[in-house]
């Protein structure tokens, strides 16, 4: 089980409102990621979750129970933490053991979730030792260790890779998506990186300023974001927004088109530009390209080696079939 | 940032402490002020049962007025100036000298922190016999080696002599506290300033001695705290005679000796509101240092 | 990065360093050297350095005429016991401030720094009413809780800065997990603030063992700890020099090394939490 509702939830630290009143439902099973830029409340929406934090108003319903004001050990939840809040003082085994301790398990019951959980999570050979002669991915993996033995109704993650270099993350996100279908649990997860949201969720929840500003699975985000926000945030890199007469040519204040959905040419097209900077990665080449008539340059994506340098003259041509068009109030028009 | 339930089992944790302390100075502050107010000798059959006649500002005034009033002011600004002085002084060079490569740098501290550890009372019996005896200390020895007439030194240099003490108790402290902060003083800086061409004394002055400026004031506050009020040394040495009568000295005199309580306490009022203003100059810096 | 120093200059700071700190411990070293010697020989002129019988008759003199171990007793009950006492008090205090700050949190923590200011000279006779009053005078009791309040502010801030440096996550973690308050603080908090708990205890052993003024107003003969015992040797009867020196080692050996042990703490102790 692990069906939340919030409704109507509101928190204001004295005079700073952090989260306006805001209904969201996460259905059993469900990956959800909440994503925003940092200080958007994705943090505190999960401590409120979590019961670390106190609601202001409204309800928080975790299956079918108002859990408003139980304290966080009863709410049956378990949280990974961004600083992974192990207990330094214990070794892998008690940090584990320890959430079933509190909860006055048997000893035997107890020894078995351990061990199981360590060989799930290759800790078997580290069970003796203490989080101090850990790695950092050693230690992501006890702290997850600490939150499955309980058998939580949802799993909690507050920015859980952000500690990680950059190798380790990519392999630490396959672990916790191959955990997730494993053991089916509600997963609620926190992060300012878009990339983890698009590859891991089943649902994104996209915050800005404590307001939900769109949420839906990655490629609904990805193919219809909601405003300009959700267009600028999701995807890699950037979708390119474009005001002005071109914008009007389509009939809307901002156009909106992906590097990816742009088609380059050294010889003809909709728009002609000069290359500034080009990035050639191998597999593809981006290239940022000052446009007539187009303040902000417009990068474009282009499959494999592609030899134009800086100075060169480029046309481009926008797939009007990805094109996205906003409003004057920044909302997609149909 | 917490729940409403942690925040009232905080506001419940933290009672006991803050009602002790608060009993513990609320009570005999009252009772003191109280008495300051009151005509109270208990030798001449003043009780607290029978009730006290209401002076007004009198013990004020007279406390004031009495003849041993700016004396013991006097000998207090210059015990503790003194003691300031030379443990602050003394204290910077040492924690420099330690903080320098040397052998054996754990024993010399061993020895330099050692006097901290001796309870005021030893130290003072230890000083005034040992040490400042007139025919048998080690002094009295010393001076005769060298031809001269040994020195009472408890009763022709008293101030002094107590000042001596007091330092020797102190300047544990100032090290120690100068010393962790010199530690924390960044190598770089030092080696840019070499790099810019300043010499050692200029190093000192300028870069050295700023960085110290904070906890030199630190040492200075709370030592002064701590010697406004210092007793056992004079209890046990000079018994307050010899102009080494301190204001806390004259007042425990009023009270336990002389018995007069009103008077003792208007004078025990005068010390909190001493105490106070420089407590005001410490807990500035202390509570700046909160925000950090 | 320390430098490489000449061996000159290193052979010349180490015997400067080492001179000023003999000199600064002589006054102890002295008065352990004579505790050992005979009356005569204590006020011998020219001093003895070495060349003396080495004796342990004065210890037992000592311990004999004033009985040293009842004293010793009543010090370390006296030292220990307001310690204990303290901690106790404080540790929940200091969590809450630590954990649980609030917009007062800076100002009760500065209040409870000014009472240790308050001059205890300035408060004498209230408390020896309080005392008389409630039978407290010259009883054990009566003065650990007096020592008890007067390091009370010093042991809730120690306590206050190493709980501070404990990431809040973990005690999270903790209720997370399911613990509450009291297995938070019992099993979590405590274990990780050991060292900073110890050094606590340790400094604050140190100064009730070497209060010297109420120790010296409010007991006499039964409650009255080492700081009285020594104060009695003030008036010297005849030879004495050896016995006096035989008593105060007593009084000051087991602080001394005591306090040789958490030098590192005192600064932080003593300066609350300002220099570290």
């Amino acid at each position: 089980m692990g069906h939340i509702i919030l409704e109507n939830v509101k928190k204001r630290f004295g005079e700073v409102t952090v989260i306006p009143p805001l209904d969201l439902e996460i259905n059993d099973g469900e990956f959800v990621v909440f994503v925003g830029p940092s200080g958007c409340g994705k943090s505190t929406l999960l401590r409120l979750i979590a019961g670390l934090e106190d609601v202001t108003g409204g309800r928080i319903i975790i299956d079918g129970k108002d859990a408003t004001s139980v304290p966080p050990a009863r709410r049956g939840l378990a949280m990974v933490f961004q600083s992974y809040a192990l207990y330094p003082h214990m070794s892998v085994r008690k940090n584990i053991a320890f959430p079933l301790r509190m909860a006055r398990l048997e000893r035997a019951e107890i020894d078995r979730r351990v061990k199981a959980a360590a060989e799930v999570l290759n800790l078997t050979d580290y069970l003796d030792r203490r989080p101090g002669q850990l790695s950092g991915g050693q230690r992501q993996r006890v702290a997850i260790g600490r939150a499955i033995v309980r058998e939580p109704a949802a799993f909690l993650f507050d920015e859980p890779l952000s500690n990680l270099d950059a190798a380790l993350r990519v392999g630490m996100r396959l672990e916790i998506s191959e955990l997730h279908k494993r053991l089916e649990t509600t997963m609620i997860y926190v992060t300012h990186d878009q990339v983890e949201a698009m590859t891991m969720a089943d649902k994104i929840v996209v915050l800005r300023a404590g307001n939900i500003e769109q949420v839906g699975s990655p490629l609904e985000l990805y193919r219809n974001p909601r405003n300009l926000f959700v267009a600028g945030f999701i995807g890699s890199p950037k979708m390119n927004l474009i005001n002005g007469s071109i914008a009007a040519q389509h009939g809307a204040e901002t156009i909106g088109i992906r590097p990816e959905h742009i088609f380059a040419s050294s010889e003809g097209g909709e728009w002609h530009g000069k290359v500034s900077v080009s990035e050639h990665l191998g597999s593809d080449t981006f290239f940022h390209v000052t446009c007539d008539g187009i303040p902000e340059p417009v990068t474009v994506r282009v499959g494999g080696e592609v030899d134009l340098h800086y100075g060169d003259d480029i046309w481009l041509t926008p797939d009007p079939n990805h094109l996205h068009r906003f409003d004057t109030q920044g909302l997609r028009v149909a | 940032m917490a729940t409403q339930h942690s925040r009232s089992a905080a506001r419940l944790m933290l009672a006991p402490a803050v009602v002790l302390l608060l009993g513990w100075m609320l009570v005999p502050l009252t009772l003191t002020l109280y008495l300051s107010f009151k005509k109270y000798l208990p030798l001449r059959g003043d009780s607290l049962q029978n009730g006290l006649e209401w002076v007004g500002f009198e013990n004020y005034a007279r406390f004031i007025s009495s003849s041993a009033f700016w004396p013991s002011v006097q000998a207090t600004l210059i015990i503790v100036g003194g003691v300031l002085l030379i443990t602050v002084v003394l204290g910077v060079l040492l924690a420099i000298l330690l903080d320098q490569p040397i052998w054996g740098q754990g024993i010399v501290r061993l020895f330099v922190i050692a006097p901290f550890f001796v309870m005021p009372t030893v130290s003072a019996l230890v000083w005034k016999n040992m040490l400042m005896d007139p025919i048998n200390g080690i002094f009295a020895h010393l001076w005769r080696f060298f031809g001269a007439t040994p020195v009472s030194w408890l009763s022709d240099a008293s101030v002094q002599s107590i000042i001596l003490i007091v330092s020797w108790q102190w300047l544990p402290f100032a090290t120690l506290i100068l010393l962790t902060a010199i530690q924390s003083l960044d190598s770089e800086q030092l080696e840019a300033a070499e790099m810019d061409g300043a010499s050692p004394l200029a190093r000192f002055f300028y870069i050295v001695l700023p960085h110290l400026s904070r906890a030199i004031t630190i040492v200075i506050l709370i030592q002064t705290i701590f010697l406004l009020s210092i007793f056992a040394e004079i209890f046990v040495t000079t018994g307050g005679s010899f102009g080494t009568r301190t204001l806390t000295y004259l007042i425990f005199q009023r009270v336990v000796d002389s018995q007069n309580i009103g008077l003792g306490s208007a004078g025990g009022v005068y010390a909190i509101i001493l105490a106070n203003i420089v407590a005001i100059f410490l807990m500035r810096i202390v509570g700046k240092n909160l925000d950090r | 990065m320390a430098r490489a120093v000449t061996p000159r200059r290193k052979i010349i700071t180490t015997a400067v360093a080492w001179a000023i700190g003999l000199l600064i411990f002589f006054p102890i070293y002295w008065t352990i050297l004579t505790s050992f010697k005979t009356e005569a020989q204590a006020i011998n002129d020219p001093p003895l350095f070495f060349s003396f019988d080495w004796t342990l008759e004065n210890y037992a003199v000592v311990q004999e005429r004033s009985d040293y171990m009842r004293f010793l007793w009543n010090s370390v009950i006296l030292a220990g016991g307001s310690t204990l006492i303290g901690i106790l008090v404080a540790i929940p205090a200091a969590w809450s401030m630590a954990f649980v700050p609030s917009r007062r949190t800076k100002d009760i923590l500065l209040w409870m720094l000014s009472t240790k200011m308050l001059p205890a000279v300035g408060v004498l006779y209230p408390i020896s009413l309080i005392f008389v009053q409630f039978n407290l005078l010259d009883t054990r009791g009566g003065l650990i809780a007096v020592l008890m309040l007067i390091n009370l502010p010093i042991i809730v801030w120690m306590l206050y800065t190493y709980f501070k440096e404990i990431p809040i996550d973990i005690l999270e973690a903790a209720r997370m997990d399911g613990a509450n308050l009291r297995e938070e603080i019992l099993y979590i908090l405590t274990p990780m603030a050991i060292p900073g708990i110890a050094s606590t205890i340790l400094l604050n052993f140190i100064l009730a063992w070497n209060e010297a003024f109420w120790t010296l107003n409010l007991t006499a003969a039964n409650s009255a700890p080492l700081t009285a015992f020594i104060a009695s040797y003030s008036s010297p009867e005849g030879l004495f020099f050896a016995k006096l020196s035989a008593a105060s080692t007593m009084a000051i050996a087991p602080i001394l090394i005591l306090g040789w042990f958490s030098q590192k703490q005192l600064v932080r102790g003593l300066t609350f939490g300002a220099v570290k």
